[in-house]
């Protein structure tokens, strides 16, 4: 028994010694490279929106940078996404991205553990940065990006009555129907706008069967363009609008791509959030040591948002209204608003 | 506010429901307390969609029965041969579903949560009533698994009330011993049981990923399995009954969807079904009669 412990423990011993030579052979050849991470919102790769944009961003940062970089999906309920915050930071990725709002609580508690670390928070809002805080908040003017696919929607219906639906019913997806309402009531301001959400919770984001009959009710009502900010459940969106043959407007990400063949003619446009861009330029600025904390806005101006033109059937004749609204955005003429307070007040100048 | 296109909506939710309850009878009336649908359910979505989107949908649809009943067959073997406690056995299941097909979906698709899109059956007409203005939503291009919903219920009551087997299966549920006494095999009908209720579970997984989305999208199955569960002691263990408790929790949903007012919020609209199914287990309404041996594991030769 005695001989077989100390066998262990010399086996033990060795196996210990040649890790850590191993580690320290790693350690060398990575030290040229930096470490970046990214954790997915629920919903995780290959929710065709979201997060396989963020995705894109840092693939396209992988073949222009010498990066080193890995990913990881959050369990089901997401409850495990500090934990994978910390995971990464221990070791030693020097940029963390957390894809999506639901993790704000678990980026200020990780960063302040992991001061050597830099979070880039997407989507979320985390009070009092500065340049020289260990956090970036990526935001999106998505409320400009909606103007634009509401204006669309209000050009191309004929039934005079547009549907909006909505995926968990919080502010953040408030901002898209606030644009989209006021975007569609400025290129006409009798157009009627029904609006749906799906609930109340995260799993709001992942239900197409909810997303699916709230666009055939919408139908049923008389809409004739659909827009839906819902993840996952836009998914059912589509497939309603398909079925009835009507438009749809996608969201996040150029939803016309990665519709089926029967889907695609009923693609409108896509609100495009640039979530990939706003990856790779923190990646890009990151590798070139110009790191800042605090917060980005990608709005209309630099391309942060925007919206697909890849249906040319159907977008081509509004396309040309479409760059002269987005041009009056760029330059302040038109002011979107982005809560229910600031549409209400742009809709009575409109009316007055 | 009650339409056509409304009813449409509330069968087309209530199915996966209905479905699922179906077969949670046969598993309970067998004695064996199945929670693990929500799980079984989940494995035939993925099943369904990922089989659909290389073979059609018709294949599909026969591997999300047998992956439904693969995970009914661990259940049975745990709960039913190694007399695990039945809850804790149909929790192990729900969690193993969920991992082992989010492991399939990374290793088929590189993708953690959604397959790819999938062809859903051809789409029904029936020709003579689609003409007739009203019942047109309802029968106009329906999928085929719906028809197939409800030839359950008959089929079902028939299977319970007048066959042998169905005499049996009760039995076992009622009273394993005097059954075995009988010469009836305990076993297997418990595994037959809980089978087909895995095999009807990973239908209406099918149901909702190939026909309902054409597509698998993750955590799709929103707790279906459990509801399924409340619908069929909600109806009393009987096929009619959880027909009816499905449909008036596809209703429930179909007016919340579509019923959106200032003066009841949906949420509220949402939980009339949960409410309704408390009130009946509390006894209010008329006394819910679960088989006597539910839930208690039986071994076998304690007849002799």
């Amino acid at each position: 028994m005695l001989r077989t412990n100390r066998i262990l423990a010399l086996v033990m011993v060795i196996v210990f010694t040649a890790s850590l030579f191993a580690l320290s052979g790693c350690q060398k050849e990575e030290a040229v490279k930096n470490k970046i991470g990214l954790v997915f919102d629920i919903g995780g790769r290959g929710d065709l929106s979201f997060n396989d944009s963020a995705y894109a961003g840092l693939e396209r940062a992988m073949a222009d940078f010498d990066i080193e970089a890995t990913y990881l999906e959050p369990g089901e309920g997401g409850e495990n996404r500090e934990e994978l915050l910390r995971t990464l930071a221990e070791e030693g990725y020097e940029l963390i991205f957390a894809v999506g709002f639901l993790f704000t609580d678990a980026v200020i508690s990780a960063a302040a553990d992991f001061p050597e670390s830099k979070f880039a928070l997407i989507d979320g809002y985390v009070p009092d940065l500065t340049a020289d805080s260990n956090i970036v908040c990526l935001g999106f003017a998505e409320h400009e990006g909606s103007f634009l696919v509401g204006a669309a929607a209000a050009l191309k219906s004929e039934t005079g009555k547009i549907g909006f639906v909505g995926g968990m019913n919080i502010p953040l997806i408030q901002k898209f129907e606030a644009g989209y309402r006021a975007g569609a009531a400025y290129v006409n301001p009798d157009i009627e706008v029904v609006v749906n959400y799906i609930g109340s919770t995260g799993e709001a984001f992942k239900n197409p069967q909810a997303g699916r009959e709230l666009a055939l009710a919408q139908c049923d009502q008389g809409c004739d363009v659909i827009y839906h900010a819902s993840g996952a459940s836009g998914i059912g969106v589509i497939a309603a609008c398909a079925e009835r043959e009507t438009w749809v407007i996608g969201v996040d990400s150029d939803q016309y791509l990665t519709a089926s063949d029967e889907e695609k003619p009923f693609v409108l446009t896509s609100m495009l959030k640039r979530v990939d861009v706003s990856v790779y330029e923190t990646i890009k600025a990151f590798v070139e040591g110009n790191y800042e904390g605090g917060y980005k806005t990608f709005d209309l101006s630099v391309d942060g948002v925007g919206y697909s033109v890849s249906n040319e059937a159907a977008i081509a004749d509004i396309q040309d209204q479409l760059e002269e609204i987005k041009a009056e955005i760029v330059d302040g003429t038109v002011v979107v608003p982005t809560n229910y307070e600031e549409l209400d007040a742009f809709l009575a100048e409109l009316g007055g | 506010m009650l339409s056509a296109e409304m009813l449409a909506s509330a069968i087309r939710l209530a199915v996966p429901v209905i479905i699922t309850a179906v077969g949670a009878i046969y598993s309970e009336r067998s004695g064996v307390i199945n929670i693990g649908l929500e799980g079984m359910m989940i494995a035939g979505c993925f099943t369904g969609a990922a089989v659909a989107f290389y073979a059609g949908p018709y294949a599909g649809i026969l591997a999300a029965v047998a992956a439904g009943a693969f995970f009914a067959l661990i259940h049975a073997v745990a709960s039913v041969h190694f007399r695990v406690d039945q809850i804790v056995s149909g929790v192990a299941i729900n969690i193993l579903a969920y991992g082992v097909v989010r492991f399939s979906s990374l290793s088929i698709f590189k993708m953690a949560t959604t397959t790819p899109h999938v062809d859903c059956l051809p789409k029904v007409t029936i020709p003579g009533l689609a003409a007739v203005p009203w019942l047109e939503p309802l029968v106009s291009k329906v999928s085929p698994l719906i028809f197939l919903a409800f030839l359950l219920i008959p089929f079902t009551a028939w299977v319970m009330n007048r066959t042998v087997f169905g005499l049996r299966l009760r039995s076992v549920g009622e009273h394993p011993l005097a059954a075995e006494t009988l010469g009836v095999n305990v076993y297997l009908m418990k595994y037959c049981g809980v089978l087909i209720s895995g095999a009807l579970a990973g239908l209406s997984g099918a149901y909702l990923s190939i026909e309902h989305t054409q597509m698998y999208v993750e955590g799709m199955t929103q707790g279906l399995g459990f509801i399924a569960l409340a619908a069929m002691i909600f109806g009393n263990w009987m096929p009619l009954g959880a027909m009816w408790a499905g449909l008036l929790f596809g209703f429930a949903q179909a007016l919340s969807l579509r019923v959106v007012t200032e003066a009841v919020p949906y949420q509220f609209i949402k939980m009339v079904p949960y409410i309704l199914t408390i009130v009946v287990l509390a006894g209010f309404v008329r006394r819910s009669r679960a088989p006597a041996a539910v839930g208690v594991p039986y071994e076998r030769g304690e007849a002799a």
